[in-house]
């Protein structure tokens, strides 16, 4: 047997630089490693190739371009560059690492059986350039996801090329717009109701619209009533978040609906937080005209720059001869045949044109219909329930110590949304954020929705276990009850990070982007260097 | 010289046919640290209610709406490069710009500072 460790230390107790420990002369702690830039690290004459010629001076000329100055490039051997970004990445904080509680977000474990399929040759490594009759399974992979996708929504297209939710925002409202104007009614208002994302607003100001604020009823939903007395000629149509940034389901949904047709307006709904209801409600039973679907957030491809989003816009049948190219269509021989603007003429003559170069990203569409195909019709449904039943726990097991506003809205939905009214003066949703870092948590999202004052925002997804959610509760609660008992240590939090807490406002102000050696010091280049020799 | 205040939180403050815009202590409070102003053209011609000049801070973006109609005479030199003057003198050195007003009875339905000071409290 071991013996036991005499200093007492115990990992929970983070990294022990001051007090009796010394400091370290290396500035590394064990497993806590520093990391200069990676221009600190360049050396002189270094190099990570072995050319097997002399490629010589490099020409400073370019056309007529005269390079007067060295090119800063770093130069290190393939060892130090593979550390530097290995040592940079243990700085960081991942979803594989642990929970990603990021509100409005929706960070959700990405399953490997959907990276083992997207790896696979035949999705891997063809090109959209190649002739159609050699990807044919690609394209039927393209067609059975929109298959799915049209059933779970219970729509009549959907258009796979927009490349997140903002794209598919703008490729809905363009639709909507084409279908207006080809009904000579071209109107000039949209409504965006105050539980709206915040892309809603900015898209359809960029689509040429203008924007009208509906605000929102006490219990944190779209004011039906506010909305019908807005109603009229001038209203193309709605832009609805549901379920809504509050974490609340907007029950009126069909009434809105019908009062927005009935007005000769459209309806599109922003369907970021589709993962709390997929499996559950067909958004085109509630009367909806166009709503995107986040691949990267409901269908758990990778997301915040694990890879590209994806955002596949569903349509109803009003809108679907509007449908943006290029789009998959079966000929008469039953091959699948992608159609672009020389076949539009036939296929999609309503077409409102081009969203994007080719057909969406592949690598998302063949991990979005593995996580479908894994999970199965019924396994979706759990997904949904599992992320609003988590939510809820999250919710109501912290709704004593942090004032919850829409607690007595009923349940919620994906998310659980408190607010700052609880903590004494002085004390800031901030500090519960940044305290979160040292209890080893990525932070919610914080001061979003505005409609909430010091909003912190909780989406722990179907993700994690109760164990999970029970570990980070407890630190919820505990950084909770010491902003109330004004513990002052928490204004300095995060103690345990690889940085202290940044001066936000600084680096907003007066940012520093470039970073320069000075003369003679690591990192400062020369052109003898550059060339090799 | 009258000051008045508008349920948006700005505060403009008139002297004859000129008037004098900013965003309220307590609006500067709610946003937290100012990091950048962006302002609307000297000369511009805007009507009461446009949005014309962006408050960045470390919280959110926001929108400030031009109390009055009007013509833009002058903006506020000093916040490009000191935008935390919003945050420490909101209602002085931290004005935005400065508009002769093309229609004075826009002003009657503005706030004093006591009803202002009687709004925020409310909220």
């Amino acid at each position: 047997m071991n013996a036991p460790n005499k200093s007492g230390w115990k990992p929970e107790m983070g990294p022990a630089s001051d007090g009796e420990a010394p400091a370290t002369a290396s500035g590394d702690y064990a497993l806590a490693l520093e990391e200069p830039l990676i221009f600190e690290l360049r050396g002189k004459g270094k190099c990570g190739v072995d050319f097997d010629y002399d490629p010589g001076e490099p020409s400073p000329e370019i056309a007529k371009f005269v390079r007067k100055k060295d090119v800063e490039l770093p130069a290190l051997a393939e060892p130090e560059t593979v550390r530097h970004y290995t040592r940079l990445s243990r700085q960081n904080y991942a979803i594989d690492l642990g929970p990603f509680p990021l509100g409005s977000c929706t960070m959700k474990h990405n399953p490997r059986l959907n990276e083992a399929v997207a790896r696979l040759p035949g999705f891997a490594d063809i090109h959209p350039l190649q002739p159609m009759d050699t990807v044919q399974g690609a394209f039927a992979v393209i067609e059975q996801l929109a298959d799915w996708l049209m059933k779970l929504t219970n729509m009549s297209a959907v258009a796979m090329s927009p490349k997140a939710g903002a794209h598919g925002e703008l490729c809905g409202i363009l639709a909507m717009r084409a279908a207006l104007e080809a009904r000579g009614d071209a109107r000039e208002v949209v409504l965006v109701p105050e539980s709206a994302h915040g892309t809603n607003p900015a898209t359809a100001a960029f689509a040429g619209y203008k924007v009208e604020n509906i605000p929102a009823t006490k219990d944190g939903r779209v004011d039906l009533a506010k909305l019908k007395e807005r109603l009229g000629p001038d209203v193309a149509g709605v832009m609805i978040t549901n379920p809504n940034t509050c974490g609340l389901f907007e029950r009126d949904m069909k009434a809105i609906s019908d009062a927005v047709h009935a007005a000769g307006g459209l309806v599109y709904c922003d369907g970021a937080n589709f993962n709390a209801i997929v499996g559950k409600v067909r958004p085109g039973d509630l009367g909806i005209d166009a709503m995107h679907i986040n691949l990267h957030k409901t269908f758990s491809t990778p997301h915040g720059g694990g890879g590209p989003g994806s955002g596949p816009v569903v349509l109803s049948a009003a809108l679907a001869p509007f449908a943006p190219i290029p789009f998959l269509r079966r000929d008469d021989k039953g091959r699948l045949r992608m159609v672009e603007e020389r076949s539009a003429k036939t296929h999609a003559p309503e077409s409102f044109g081009r969203m994007a170069a080719f057909h969406g990203q592949m690598g998302m569409f063949t991990r979005a219909l593995a996580y479908i195909l894994s999970h199965g019709a019924d396994g979706l449904r759990q997904v949904a329930e599992d992320a609003v039943l988590n939510a809820n726990y999250v919710l109501r097991s912290l709704e004593d110590v942090l004032d919850a506003p829409y607690a007595d809205a009923g349940p919620c939905m994906h998310e659980a949304l408190f607010s700052d009214d609880n903590l004494p003066d002085g004390m800031t949703t901030l500090d519960i954020a940044k305290g979160l870092i040292d209890e080893g948590f990525h932070p919610m999202t914080v001061y979003f929705p505005l409609v909430v004052h010091g909003a912190m925002l909780i989406e722990p997804t179907e993700t994690e276990s109760k164990i999970g959610l029970d570990r980070f509760i407890g630190s919820m609660r505990s950084l909770a009850e010491r902003a109330k008992a004004g513990d002052e240590t928490l204004k300095s939090a995060p103690r345990y990070a690889p940085r202290r807490r940044m001066d936000e406002a600084r680096a907003a102000r007066k940012p520093v982007l470039t970073w320069k050696a000075a003369p003679g010091q690591p990192g400062e280049p020369s052109l003898s260097e550059i060339g090799g020799s | 010289m009258t000051i008045y205040y508008t349920e948006e939180h700005e505060w403009i403050s008139v002297e004859g046919t000129t008037g004098t815009v900013g965003i309220t202590d307590h609006a500067q409070e709610q946003l937290g640290d100012i990091t950048f102003v962006e302002l609307p053209d000297a000369g511009s011609t805007v009507k009461k209610g446009d949005s014309v000049s962006v408050v960045d801070s470390v919280k959110a973006a926001s929108d400030v709406y031009t109390p009055v109609s009007g013509e833009v005479t002058e903006v506020n030199p000093k916040l490009e490069d000191e935008p935390e003057l919003v945050n420490s003198s909101a209602e002085t050195d931290g004005w935005l710009f400065k508009i002769a007003l093309s229609d004075a009875s826009e002003l009657e339905s503005f706030m004093d500072e006591a009803a202002y000071k009687e709004f925020v409290e409310s909220l």
